[in-house]
């Protein structure tokens, strides 16, 4: 279902892209649809953004993109590196919680995706610390999970995510659960790190703020069976910064984005 | 960022005398009036023994009651071993197949709800006694360990997995990183629970296996002690009993409290 080669002729084409899906779609064991059709393409280096309703299955696209659900139609391609195999195909997801194994450390927490892909100790230990020092937790690694606050917690997560230096990074509404300013503090956290490592990133999120000031790209989608209704690219000064969340274009940037998301929520009377 | 104080945050003395003064003073006053009503009321020690003629007898019958206690004890542990390792083994092969699932949980509730006074004398015809005992224990502990590792192995945070899926774990990887250590708490509950089980089985078998001979166990002390009208001796062996257990139940617990204090919510403070 990971496809990363295809028949010469459209491989020209596809190697800018990181992620491409094509018609895409996903239906439950119970027949109800929950995602497409769905055509996405994602270039390498891009940060976007799946906007969207709770339930339009943005959460179930990035689960397709991950290889952690397989779709209904539809094929799902992800670029892969050239040369050694990395664990988790290239691919780092966080997920909505930080999802962290409470009964071991922090530091073996991020050293498991490498554990798990059979990387020798001493090298996966020092990729860990590099990892954790990358989300600014370098003195936590003993720490234990239910010893640390929810917003370093996600970083955790993120640096878990990291840690196999995917090219990919999957982030399923990671901020949700936190603090305002807890948010924002990682917003810029992730967009510093997504400069400095050139990583793609799809994001899904429900908050039209989060998704303008960290993306270049927004994909609005419609409620259930999710669908792209609108793609917006916000364009601007980079890097991007506080000034920025304060700006007029950033207001207007959001407004143009709640228009898009408008019609998505249009069927749903009880909100 | 408070590490420090939520590592070291222990219950406070006061709180901790509070939960052990009382019961210690509901226990020595309870001795105190027994110990009066038998002197008053000039009771036959075949009737009723004071607590002290009790603890005399105890240390005068040390040799006989050490050796069954050990006898007791032996039975218990053996028992609880094979349901530790019978319990635990049983999920496993449960969690790696449905179709063994399905196929031999009836039986194991069968087990478990056949009363096991009633199947001791059954065992005790086919089985050599010692091994019979063994069996009775057996099968009384060995359900909570099943069920509980089986309900442990199932409630694995479904992103976790969805994560060691996501990094190609083997299903040995996903057993020794992910489910036995997501199941841990749960198991150390079922053995908290095998563990006095185990002692109620050996206990239930020696009664019903009742023959006499050095190598018995303290339920056959109760018994025989019984049928000689030595009442004293019968509390005294009956105190060991009780004894046993709380203390079977104290490790166990204390082994799951160092096992899960620094991570599960069990063995934590209220305060966090």
């Amino acid at each position: 279902m990971l496809e990363s080669s295809t028949s010469p002729a459209v491989e020209a084409s596809l190697t800018a892209l990181a992620v491409s899906l094509r018609g895409v779609t996903k239906a439950y064991d119970n027949g109800v649809m929950a995602l497409g059709p769905l055509d996405l393409a994602v270039r390498k280096g891009e940060f976007i953004s799946l906007l969207g309703p709770s339930g339009c299955g943005k959460s179930t696209a990035l689960r397709l993109i991950a290889g952690l659900s397989t779709p209904s139609s539809g094929i799902v391609r992800v670029a892969r590196r050239e040369g050694v195999p990395q664990p988790g195909h290239g691919i780092g997801f966080v997920f909505q919680e930080p999802t962290l194994m409470p009964w071991t450390s922090v530091r073996e927490n991020v050293r498991l995706p490498l554990r798990l892909g059979r990387v020798p100790k001493a090298e996966a230990c020092a990729r860990a610390e590099a990892a954790l020092a990358s989300v600014g937790l370098a003195d936590f690694a003993e720490a234990f999970p239910r010893e640390l606050s929810g917003g370093m917690k996600m970083r955790v997560s993120l640096a878990r995510a990291l840690v196999t230096d995917p090219d990919i990074l999957l982030m399923d509404e990671p901020f949700a659960a936190l603090d305002e300013i807890t948010r924002f503090r990682l917003n810029n956290d992730l967009l510093a790190l997504w400069r400095s490592l050139g990583k793609t990133v799809i994001f899904v999120t429900h908050s039209v703020f989060e998704s303008v000031y960290l993306s270049q790209r927004v994909v609005v989608m419609t409620a259930r069976p999710g669908r792209i209704q609108a793609d917006l690219r916000i364009e601007t000064v980079e890097p991007r910064g506080e000034e920025f969340r304060t700006s007029v274009a950033y207001s207007d940037y959001c407004r143009r984005v709640s228009a898009a998301l408008a019609p998505s929520y249009a069927g749903q009377s009880t909100l | 960022m408070n590490v420090q104080a939520a590592v070291t945050a222990k219950p406070s003395g006061a709180q901790r005398a509070m939960r052990l003064v009382p019961p210690v003073l509901v226990f020595a006053a309870g001795l105190l009036a027994w110990e009066l009503v038998v002197r008053i009321k000039e009771i036959p020690p075949y009737v009723l023994p004071a607590p002290s003629v009790i603890f005399l007898t105890l240390i005068k019958d040390w040799a006989v009651l050490s050796q069954s206690l050990a006898t007791t004890l032996l039975t218990t542990l053996e028992g609880f071993v094979a349901a530790s390792i019978g319990g635990i083994g049983l999920a496993l092969l449960f969690n790696q197949s449905k179709w063994v699932e399905y196929s031999l949980f009836p039986y194991a509730i069968v087990l478990q709800v056949t009363p096991v006074i009633a199947i001791a004398p059954l065992l005790l015809i086919y089985l050599e006694q010692q091994t019979a005992v063994v069996v009775c224990a057996f099968i009384v502990a060995f359900f909570p360990v099943l069920s509980n590792t089986t309900l442990g192995l199932n409630s694995v945070d479904r992103n976790l997995a969805g994560l060691f899926q996501l990094y190609g774990a083997s299903k040995p990887q996903t057993l020794r990183f992910l489910k036995l250590p997501a199941a841990l708490p749960h198991i150390l509950g079922g053995l908290r629970i095998a563990g006095g089980l185990s002692l109620i089985g050996a206990v239930v078998a020696e009664i019903a296996a009742g023959t006499a001979g050095a190598g018995s166990g303290l339920a056959y002390r109760i018994a025989e002690s019984g049928y000689r009208l030595n009442i004293p001796r019968m509390f005294a062996a009956l105190l060991l009993l009780s004894l046993a257990g709380i203390v079977i139940y104290g490790v166990l617990a204390l082994v799951s409290h160092l096992v899960l204090r620094r991570w599960h919510e069990s063995a934590l403070g209220k305060e966090n």
